[in-house]
C-alpha cells in the first residue's frame, strides 16, 4: 500500500511506520540532557575539581536541549492543539502521560532553579552593571532579589547542592522514562525489555558527557583560550568509563537473545543482518561504539601528545554521537521495520521537506545549538563575579 | 522563585476546572460523551431483518433455497437508506458477473465443501444468472423465481 | 404554590447537576440498551470462511474506512506439511477483493479474518496518555476521535496491528464492533453481510445466547493468548500457523 515496499507478510496496518526520524530524535534529545547533567553532578554533587570547567557549559547544555526536546513530539502529533490533555486527563497507566509532569519538573524543579541559583550573583552583577534592554533582561531575571551578601549565596549553594543530589535521580526519571516507554510495550520484541530504561539512561549518559567535551572543546577554540586538559582527560576518562558500561548493556542484551532465541529471534536476526545492517552493525557498532572505545582506551594506557589526545577526543567524541544517535534510531525504526506477525519487513519511507522528515530532523539537532550560543552570551559560563567592583564577596562555591 | 512556582500551580488548577471535558470520569477515565456520540453513527446497513418486512416474496424463495443464510445485503450492498425511504433510492444494479465469482471462484484455500468452480472453464463465458436463480441458485427441478 | 429563596437555593443547583448528567449523555439507542446487561465480543469460525472479502467491504461501507487501512481484514495461510512456524500468509489489499489462485499446491491451506480482539485486559488502553481509549462498560474497545492526540502509542502497543492513523481525522481509530448497531439490537455489518456465517457476534454476558453456548461447549482460541490480553475475538478451528 501506498508504494511501500514490503518483503514477506505484514499485517496490513502496520506497512506504515508510525513513528517517524523525529521520535528518533527526541530521545537522543533527552539524553543528551540527562548527560549533560550527570556531568555536571560530577562537580557538584561528588566533587571532581577537575571538571569544574564544564559545570556551568553542562548546565547550559542541557537546559538549551531541554527547551527544544517537546517540538519534534509537538511536529508528530496528530492532534498538537490537543496536548494540554496530558496535564489535564493524564492516564496514569500510561508512560507517556507522565512525562508532561517529568519534563515540567526536571524543567522548572531542576534545571532552570538551578541554573538560576548558581548565576544568581552573576545576574545581580550584571543587571547592575548592563544598560538598555539587558539591563531589564536582567533585573528581571533577579526575581526581585538582589542579596549577594555571603550568607545568601552560602544558602543558594546549599540549596543547589540539595537541587544536583534530587537532579542526579530526576535525571535518569526523564531519559529512564523514555526507555520504559519502549521498554513496556509487551507488542514489540525488539523493545519490550527491562534493560530499555538501563541502557537509554546509559547510553544518554555517553552521548551527553561526548557532547558537552566537544562543546567545551569548540569553544576554547573559538576563544582562542586554551583547554584546561586535565579537565578534558578526566571528562574523556568518564566517558570511557560510561561507555565501558554501556557497551556491555547491549552486548548482554544481544547475548541473551541470542542464547534464548525466542519466537521473535530469527525474525529480527534476520532484520539486523538485512534491512539494519548499516544503521546497526557498521555505524552504531563498528563506528559508533568499538571505534570511539578503542580511542579513549587507547588515551588512557598509551603516552599521547597534548595535540594527539584532542584530536582523538574530537574524533571519539563526534563517533559517540553518531553511535547514539545510530542506537536510537535502530531501536525506534527497527522496532517498527518487523512484522508482529514475525513473518515479514517493511521499509521506512523518509520524506526530506515532510513535516516529520529529514530536513525537520536537522533543522531540530541544529536549534539546541543556536539556543546555547544564545545562552552563553545571556549567562556566560565563565564570568568571574569577584572581578567587578560592586561588592566584596568571597566567592562561596570556589569559583576561581 | 516560590512565587513563580506558586503562580504555575494556581494557573494549572485553573486550566484543570477550565478545560477537562464535563463528561470525562463518568464511566472511567475518558469522556463518558464519546459512548454516545460513537453510538450516534448513521446506519448503512439496514439488516436483514428491514429487507424481509418487505419482500416477502424474495423472502419466500430465498428460505427454501441454498442461499437461505446469506443476507439481502450481501450481495446488495449498504441499503439502510432505501430501507429509510424505498422511492429515495433505488438499489444499484448487480454486475452479477463479477459479483458470484467473489465467493464461488475455485481457490485452495476455501472449504472443501463450499460450492466453487473454476469460472473461466464452467460457463463458457456465459454470465452466471442464466443458469442461476441469484435467491435460490441451486439448480434442481423446481427451484425457480 | 410559592418557592422560598432558600427552596431555590438548593433547588437550583440540584438541577443543574441533575441538567449536567443529562446533557453528559448515555449511548444514544434504544431506551432498552443498558450497558452493563452486555459484555461484547466475537467468534469466528475459521473452517467456513471462503476468503471472498465481503467483511472487509461491508465495513468499509458501514464505518468509512479510508483506502489502505483495515478495521479488519482477511489473511490466507499456505502450511506445509508439519512446518506450523514457517506458514505463507498474505493479504492482498487485506483481502477486500478476494484471493487470486494460490501459486503453491498442496498443503493445509485457509483463511483467516482478522479484527480487534476488544481485549478484556487490553495494552491498548493501558498506554493511552490521555484516556481517548478505552473498553466500554459492555466491553467494547472504542476510540474517542474528539480527544485522540494522533500520538500513535495505542497502536505500537497493540500486539495484533488492528490499529491505524486515520488520515482523514489524524487519530487513531480501528473496529469499534459495530458499536452504533449493536447498541440498538443489530448486528456488526461484517457478521451481517457475511455470507457463511463465519462472523458472528456473541454477548459473554447472555447466557442464552446460541454463540455464547458455542464458546462455553466447542473448543475455542485466542490470538496470542502467551500476552494475556483477555483477547473476545474467539476462534473455532485455528490452525497453531496462526499469527
Amino acid at each position: 500500500m501506498n508504494g511501500i515496499p514490503v518483503e514477506g507478510f505484514m499485517y496490513p496496518n502496520e506497512i506504515e511506520l508510525q513513528w517517524s526520524v523525529l521520535i528518533v530524535l527526541y530521545p537522543f534529545l533527552t539524553g543528551l540532557v540527562a548527560g549533560a547533567f550527570i556531568l555536571a553532578s560530577l562537580e557538584r554533587v561528588f566533587r571532581v575539581d577537575a571538571v569544574k570547567p564544564t559545570y556551568r557549559l553542562a548546565l547550559l547544555t542541557a537546559l538549551a536541549f531541554l527547551l527544544v526536546a517537546p517540538l519534534p513530539l509537538q511536529l508528530h502529533l496528530g492532534h498538537p492543539e490537543r496536548s494540554l490533555e496530558m496535564y489535564l486527563t493524564p492516564h496514569t497507566s500510561s508512560a507517556m502521560a507522565m512525562f508532561g509532569f517529568v519534563y515540567m519538573w526536571y524543567l522548572m524543579g531542576v534545571l532552570v532553579l538551578e541554573i538560576w541559583l548558581d548565576y544568581r550573583s552573576d545576574i545581580v552583577v550584571l543587571s547592575q552593571s548592563t544598560t538598555g534592554w539587558k539591563r531589564l533582561f536582567y533585573k528581571v531575571l533577579t526575581l526581585g532579589s538582589s542579596n549577594i551578601s555571603d550568607r545568601s549565596l552560602e544558602i543558594d549553594n546549599k540549596v543547589g547542592w540539595i537541587i544536583t543530589v534530587i537532579g542526579i535521580p530526576s535525571a535518569f526519571l526523564l531519559h529512564g522514562y523514555v526507555g520504559f516507554i519502549f521498554g513496556s510495550v509487551k507488542a514489540n520484541p525488539w523493545w519490550s525489555s527491562p534493560l530499555m530504561p538501563v541502557v537509554f539512561i546509559f547510553s544518554a549518559m555517553v552521548s551527553g558527557i561526548a557532547a558537552v567535551m566537544l562543546v567545551y572543546m569548540f569553544l576554547c577554540w573559538a576563544r582562542r583560550v586554551p583547554i584546561d586538559m586535565r579537565c578534558v582527560d578526566t571528562v574523556a576518562k568518564y566517558l570511557f568509563y560510561t561507555f565501558l558500561i554501556d557497551f556491555t548493556l547491549e552486548l548482554l542484551d544481544l547475548i541473551h537473545r541470542i542464547y534464548e532465541s525466542d519466537e521473535s529471534f530469527r525474525s529480527l536476526d534476520f532484520m539486523v543482518h538485512t534491512k539494519l545492517y548499516f544503521p546497526h552493525i557498521v555505524i552504531q557498532i563498528l563506528l559508533g561504539t568499538l571505534t570511539p572505545i578503542l580511542l579513549l582506551a587507547a588515551t588512557q594506557v598509551l603516552p599521547i601528545s597534548e595535540a594527539r589526545r584532542k584530536l582523538t577526543y574530537a574524533v571519539a567524541g563526534c563517533l559517540t554521537l553518531v553511535g547514539i544517535f545510530a542506537m536510537r534510531w535502530n531501536v525506534v525504526i527497527g522496532g517498527q521495520l518487523f512484522s508482529k506477525s514475525f513473518l515479514g519487513y517493511t521499509t521506512y519511507k523518509m520524506g526530506f521537506v515532510a513535516r516529520e522528515g529529514l530536513l525537520v530532523a536537522i533543522v531540530l539537532t541544529i536549534l539546541p545549538l543556536f539556543i546555547l550560543w544564545a545562552l552563553i552570551k545571556l549567562l556566560p559560563p565563565w564570568l568571574e563575579t569577584h572581578s567587578l567592583d560592586v561588592s566584596p564577596l568571597a566567592s562561596a562555591h570556589g569559583d576561581d | 522563585m516560590a512565587a513563580v512556582f506558586l503562580a504555575g500551580i494556581v494557573l494549572f488548577l485553573v486550566a484543570r476546572s477550565l478545560f477537562v471535558p464535563r463528561s470525562f470520569g463518568q464511566y472511567g477515565h475518558y469522556r463518558g460523551a464519546a459512548l454516545g456520540e460513537i453510538a450516534a453513527k448513521p446506519i448503512m446497513f439496514a439488516g436483514h431483518g428491514a429487507c424481509e418486512s418487505c419482500h416477502t416474496d424474495v423472502l419466500e424463495v430465498k428460505s427454501k433455497g441454498v442461499h437461505a443464510h446469506v443476507a439481502c445485503e450481501s450481495c446488495h450492498g449498504p441499503l439502510a437508506k432505501h430501507a429509510d425511504d424505498p422511492t429515495a433510492l433505488q438499489p444499484p444494479h448487480i454486475d452479477v458477473a463479477v459479483l458470484c465469482v467473489r465467493c464461488h471462484e475455485a481457490n485452495i484455500a476455501k472449504p472443501k465443501s463450499f460450492p466453487q468452480v473454476a469460472s473461466a472453464d464452467h460457463s463458457g463465458g456465459v454470465v452466471c444468472d442464466t443458469c442461476h436463480k441469484p435467491h435460490s441458485p441451486k439448480i434442481d427441478s423446481g427451484a425457480s423465481q | 404554590m410559592t418557592i422560598t429563596r432558600r427552596q431555590l437555593l438548593i433547588l437550583l443547583p440540584a438541577a443543574a447537576i441533575a441538567w449536567d448528567s443529562i446533557l453528559a449523555g448515555t449511548p444514544e439507542a434504544s431506551p432498552n440498551y443498558n450497558m452493563t446487561d452486555h459484555w461484547w465480543g466475537m467468534l469466528i469460525d475459521v473452517t467456513k470462511c471462503i476468503g471472498c472479502g465481503t467483511c472487509v467491504q461491508a465495513c468499509q461501507a458501514e464505518n468509512n474506512v479510508p483506502d489502505g487501512y483495515f478495521r479488519t481484514w482477511v489473511e490466507r495461510y499456505h502450511v506445509a506439511d508439519w512446518s506450523i512456524e514457517n506458514p505463507q500468509v498474505d493479504s492482498p489489499d487485506g483481502g477486500k477483493h478476494g484471493f487470486p489462485p494460490a501459486a503453491k499446491e498442496g498443503g493445509k491451506n485457509f483463511f483467516v479474518p482478522k479484527m480487534c480482539n476488544h481485549c478484556a485486559d487490553s495494552p491498548c488502553t493501558q498506554v493511552c496518555p490521555v484516556g481517548a481509549t478505552f473498553v466500554s462498560p459492555d466491553g467494547v474497545v472504542l476510540v474517542d476521535q474528539k480527544y485522540c492526540l494522533g500520538c500513535r502509542y495505542c497502536i505500537q502497543a497493540c500486539p495484533y496491528g488492528c490499529r491505524f492513523l486515520d488520515p482523514t481525522t489524524n487519530t487513531a481509530s480501528k473496529c469499534t464492533l459495530c458499536y452504533h448497531r449493536i447498541t440498538k439490537g443489530l448486528t456488526t455489518a461484517c457478521c451481517e453481510t457475511c455470507p457463511t456465517g463465519t462472523r458472528q457476534l456473541v454477548d459473554l454476558k447472555n447466557p442464552n445466547d446460541p454463540v455464547h453456548k458455542f464458546i462455553e461447549t466447542h473448543s475455542v482460541q485466542v490470538l496470542k493468548p502467551h500476552l494475556a490480553t483477555q483477547a473476545k475475538a474467539f476462534y473455532y478451528g485455528l490452525d497453531g500457523s496462526v499469527r
